[in-house]
């Protein structure tokens, strides 16, 4: 029998684990103990580094989870038990009583109108607004219905109240509803539980809880939010004022031996504290702000730049080397005072309005209990167990992590990893007898060509959400003579199950072929309709909605008479688009089911033997002879086991499967085709025709141009001095170490992410096996994040001297005998003899490769010249165009681990396509009419996803075609076409006139 | 002039605007009624002919409402609706005809609070105009009450 995948914990990790797996026809049962799915990020504002809004780029991710076939979400339920093993897990989980039946509630919020108690903490807005005991958890909330919260509700505790089931008209309210156990069928689990925030009152220094204007950046997000607990006013909390100076106080829990703080980097805090820093100046245009840091860790994927712009040209002071060694409040002003210590060693006190701990992450709240449960291990940090080589597994088989769970992480590479876990996981439950779930069945559609329309008209009345203010029966009535309409009639819920099933049968019993629905907004509950539609046999692109609740009665409350005219004319404007709506079929494009990756490197490799184990053809594309990649230059171990070691298992592994077909040693000439049917052509003349296609091509070492590279035998790269120290002729006694060679430079702009630890790891390695080796290590910020930070700890116990350099000075000069640099701490130039410099060399992209293979598949280079993905936040390994996907350092230089993870992340892309044999192409794409059309082509130009090329007919006549499997359906070929030949399909531009004349013209229809 | 009420065609894009102005239902944001929404997947899909097609038809005002910059859901939909846009307001502009009338703003999913401020604005700036000089004040009797 087929089993169902768990993901547990809904955030942002969970939802991608989740909707990867659905899209692979695998059910998914998604727990989340909140009442809400979302996460963390729901409650940020924006979002770095392209400052996108938070809610506006999760909330359709968490609509594709609530409207999933294959996803059951289980919110505000936990699991309490797991038995059984991989392939065959029994879990226990308990459904918490919600007393609001989530089917029968509307979201109207009548209940929590009338609920009297007021003042509870809301939890969601971190106790800095109010909430009723009845309460809806937030506005972009999914699933969006009421919730009791038991323990303050006085009908649950005293038995007294029930007004909110008195004013429920749906009697959705149930106070004896109880706990109740469910157990679920697993094959395999991935736990996505995230992190918590530090408690930043343990930080007595900063007094936080005891000095009013400090507060924690996460309370600050709300407070920038437009939806937080200020609508968007950032306002210091003694006084409700806007503040005039901000301080930021970085490491706020992180990076420390101090009892109850974390030794680790907490990876995020630099960048989220900039990116506030930013968006603060958009809400108070003088705001002074500076961000106080011992190093600032921007090493992600054009981080460096962000904070370039932050301090350019925001004019954000950065305040290096700093740790705040205390705040203290004027008790009279109320203003913060910042007690630090300056780069002249003097000790220095600043007064700001306002202070913002970036408090660091640390693991979910009862994660050891959680452990346990599943008998998987904790990291000596408390996060989940992983290991270098197996970045996504747990220590237990069938149990996957992803997520910051395992480690402290930004969201893109949540999401990569999220995907990658869903590959790993998925490989459990598509066995032979694997059946994907089977799509939904609908009766056959009615046949509507050429008929006279005959359109139905429901208008709700939501309760009283528009009742209340729009006379409901007059509109309906309105609606019942406009040209077209054959039925109309109002109803009190027309989303309830019972108003659903009566637009089916009337569908059939008035011979309807058009529906409209006058009701809330077609973003949640346009695909509800759409079904009706479909169950009663009426192709789902004949039906219509009218906003008149979100965009009608809910604002104009106080205006009753003209809210009823306005919903009259939105009513008339949808009847008279719906009559000219046409049935629409998304067509099948068929897909070939294997998959192509290029790039033979650990990444490569990592995601064909994931492809693979869910038993697809893959093509491994390596243009060296051998397959291995950048890291057959490793001479290190990892967790214990040689990287070469790894890397021979990993080969024979590839070689011994049957389904991964190795082609060495020839490039890449062409990839046409599209999503699901790819040909990659190849230079030996052999074809690969393909469904995906993965670009992991790696990136290069920098080859130093510096410090007298290649001439003097005394200067060497990190990797030539780690291949030295592992045969044992390294032989330096005075070593200097020069970080950002190659990186952060006037040329090469960004950080190369990986050098500070790569350097550190060997400067260890030297200093453990000669202790009296004289090491020295020049930087301009140490970037050892996450739990890499135990290097640079250890680094400085062993007695390495860590120079600090200004970041605005070029490198440390050398003059064949001793390095010389200003160090930054000390105030004064400094000269260190050295028989050794060791270069840490950045990565670079190797960008005229990249650019060859992105011209073939149309993809964009970023501005550093790595691959640029489809979205830097939630679209990580995947490109704007369909069916192509990006992993490993071909994206941005990273870490061996961060590369497999992310390749098990392409892969499980690819899956969700190439897993089926078809593809249906959205309903609503653009198509040209060939009579009209004169080949011009300014249709072209404006299509970003390349759907649209010129054709030669033949006769020498060009004209324009659209691959419908590319479309997106955005309109915009549509209002360039300069003959009117382009149209849209559902919003044909005699559809969308159709609208402007129903509300211009008095008169009606013409 | 008191008793102006503009007729005021809103284009919004189904991602970002539109679903800010959801977002101001549910905040309950009050506002005037004087606007319609028209959804369109994308600002990108506004033809400069529906716009003129308004305001040949009487409308008063037209707004486009789009993602900010950077944000929208079609990578550069909103850039070409700025274009078109700029472009036509030149063209009216050349025409005699008020560019006051036509607006583009970007409203994001979360900015309720924007959306009412925006409209609120724009139906006070038309207001201010008064109506539209396309359409002879004898045909706008359900628009203008007694002149009087």
């Amino acid at each position: 029998m087929t089993k169902s995948a768990l993901v547990i914990g809904g955030g942002i990790a969970g939802i991608q684990a989740s909707l990867d797996l659905a899209d692979r026809g695998i059910h998914v049962y998604l727990v989340e103990k909140e009442p809400t799915i979302g996460g963390k990020m729901s409650r940020l504002d924006k979002t770095f580094p392209t400052n996108d809004c938070s809610a506006c780029i999760l909330s359709p991710k968490m609509a594709d989870c609530a409207g999933h076939p294959n996803i059951s979400m289980l919110t505000y339920h936990e699991v309490m038990k797991i038995d059984g093993e991989a392939g065959d897990f029994k879990v226990t989980v308990k459904k918490k009583a919600r007393y609001v039946n989530p089917d029968e509630c509307t979201s109207c919020g009548d209940c929590i109108a009338k609920c009297p108690v007021k003042d509870i903490p809301d939890k969601f807005e971190f106790g800095l607004a109010k909430r009723k005991a009845i309460y809806i958890p937030h506005a972009q909330a999914v699933p969006r219905v009421a919730i009791i919260d038991g323990e303050n509700c006085r009908m649950i505790q005293k038995g007294k109240c029930g007004l909110c089931q008195k004013t429920c008209q749906k009697g959705a309210i149930h106070y004896d509803d109880k706990d109740e156990e469910i157990v679920l069928d697993v094959g395999s689990i991935i736990a996505a539980n995230g992190f918590q925030i530090w408690d930043a009152s343990i930080a007595t220094e900063y007094g936080y809880g005891r000095i009013a204007n400090v507060i924690t950046a996460m309370e600050f997000e709300r407070y920038m939010c437009a939806s937080g607990c200020s609508s968007g006013h950032i306002v210091m909390p003694s006084s409700g004022e806007s503040p005039k100076r901000i301080a930021f106080i970085q490491c706020c829990g992180s990076r420390s031996q101090k009892d109850g703080w974390k030794k680790y980097c907490s990876s995020v805090c630099c960048m989220y504290a900039t990116k506030e820093a930013m968006l603060t100046k958009e809400h108070i245009a003088d705001v002074e702000e500076d961000i106080y840091f011992m190093d600032i860790r921007s090493y992600g994927k054009e981080f460096e730049d962000y904070i370039h712009r932050a301090e350019d040209q925001y004019k954000i002071g950065m305040i290096r080397g700093a740790r705040v060694s205390n705040l203290e409040e004027d008790p009279v002003t109320k203003q913060v005072l910042v007690n630090f210590t300056d780069s002249d060693n003097n000790g220095r006190t600043e007064v700001y309005d306002m202070a913002v701990l970036s408090v660091g992450l640390v693991p979910p709240e009862g994660a050891k209990e959680f452990a346990d449960m599943l008998g998987i291990e904790l990291n000596e940090y408390g996060f989940c167990k992983t290991s270098v080589y197996r970045p996504l597994e747990t220590t237990k088989k069938g149990i996957f992590v992803t997520g910051a769970f395992a480690a402290p992480k930004d969201i893109p590479t949540s999401v990569a990893e999220a995907s990658g876990a869903s590959a790993k996981a998925g490989k459990y439950i598509v066995g032979k007898d694997f059946k994907p779930c089977a799509p939904k069945e609908y009766p056959k559609e009615k046949d509507v060509a050429g008929k006279v329309p005959r359109v139905g008209v429901w208008i709700c009345h939501c309760g009283s959400n528009i009742a209340g203010t729009v006379d409901v029966k007059a509109v309906a009535e309105f609606a019942a003579n406009l040209p077209g309409v054959v039925y109309s009639t109002d109803v009190t819920y027309a989303c309830a199950q019972d108003a659903l099933k009566a637009i089916s049968e009337a569908i059939k019993s008035k011979d309807l072929n058009r529906v409209v629905v006058a009701s809330c907004t077609p973003r949640t509950h346009e695909p509800l309709f759409r079904e009706a539609c479909q169950d009663g046999g009426l192709n789902k692109y004949l039906f219509n909605m009218a906003n008149i609740r979100d965009q009608c009665s809910w604002i104009h409350m106080q205006n009753p008479e003209a809210a009823t005219q306005k919903s009259k004319d939105l009513v008339k404007m949808a009847i008279a688009k719906t009559v000219l709506l046409e049935p629409l079929v998304g067509s099948d494009v068929p897909v070939k089911q294997v998959a192509a990756v290029i790039g033979g490197g650990i990444t490569g490799m990592t995601a064909a033997l994931d492809l693979a184990g869910q038993g697809f053809e893959t093509h491994l594309v390596e243009r060296e002879k051998e397959l291995g990649g950048f890291a057959r230059n490793f001479r290190h171990k990892e967790d214990g086991v040689d990287v070469a070691d790894f890397l021979k298992e990993m080969i024979a592994k590839i070689n011994s499967c049957d389904l991964i077909k190795v082609h060495t040693g020839v490039s890449v000439k062409d990839i046409p085709g599209y999503v699901g049917n790819f040909t990659v052509k190849l230079s030996d003349g052999s074809e690969i025709e393909a469904g995906a296609v993965l670009l992991a091509v790696g990136a290069n070492p920098y080859t130093p141009t510096e410090f007298n590279y290649g001439k003097d035998a005394k200067v060497m790269t990190t990797l030539e001095a780690e291949k030295k120290i592992a045969d044992g002729s390294f032989k330096g006694q005075k070593i200097a170490f020069i970080s950002c060679v190659g990186s952060r430079s006037k040329d090469v702009a960004y950080c190369s992410r990986v050098c500070c630890s790569s350097a550190l790891r060997n400067a260890i390695k030297i200093k453990m096996a000669n202790p009296m080796a004289d090491v020295t290590y020049f930087h301009k910020d140490v970037r050892t994040y996450g739990f890499r930070e135990e290097l640079y700890y250890m680094a400085s116990q062993l007695g390495i001297r860590f120079v600090r350099y200004p970041v605005e000075n070029d490198l440390p000069s050398y003059d064949g005998k001793s390095v010389k640099a200003f160090d930054a701490t000390l105030g004064a130039d400094i000269e260190i003899p050295v028989d050794t410099v060791v270069l840490a060399a950045g990565m670079a992209p190797n960008r005229e490769e990249k650019e060859e293979i992105a011209k073939m598949v149309k993809v964009p280079i970023s501005k550093d010249g790595f691959y640029f993905e489809a979205h830097q936040k939630l679209r990580p390994v995947d490109f704007a165009t369909e069916g192509v996907f990006v992993a490993g350092t071909a994206h941005w230089p990273k870490f061996m681990d961060e590369c497999m993870a992310q390749a098990s992340g392409a892969a499980s892309r690819m899956i969700t396509i190439i897993s089926k044999d078809k593809r249906v192409s959205e309903g609503i794409v653009a198509s040209p009419n060939p009579n009209r059309c004169d080949g011009c082509g300014v249709c072209e130009g404006c299509c970003d996803y390349n759907a649209i090329s010129i054709v030669d007919c033949g006769n020498g006549k060009l004209k324009s075609q659209v691959n419908a499997a590319l479309c997106k359906g955005c309109g915009s070929c549509v209002a360039s076409c300069p003959s009117g030949a382009m149209e849209q399909a559902g919003f044909k531009s005699k559809q969308i006139c159709a609208e402007i004349d129903a509300f211009l013209n008095p008169a009606g229809g013409e | 002039m008191a008793d102006f009420e503009p007729k005021i065609v809103a284009f919004c894009c189904n991602w970002c605007s539109y679903a800010g102005a959801d977002g101001a239902g549910v905040a309950r944001l009050q506002m005037p009624t004087n606007f319609r929404i028209i959804r369109t997947m994308c600002s990108a899909r506004i033809d400069p002919e529906f716009i003129l097609r308004a305001f040949s038809k009487g409308a008063d005002g037209v707004i486009i409402l789009g993602c900010h910059p950077a944000d929208c859901h079609y990578i550069g939909g909103n850039y070409r609706a700025r274009r078109r846009i700029s472009l036509l307001r030149m063209v009216l502009e050349q025409y005699g005809f008020d560019p006051k009338r036509l607006n583009l703003e970007w409203v994001s999913a979360s900015e309720a609070t924007k959306f009412q401020a925006t409209i609120t604005n724009f139906v006070k700036t038309v207001k201010e105009l008064g109506p539209t000089p396309l359409v002879k004040v004898v045909d706008r009797k359900d628009a203008v009450k007694e002149a009087e």
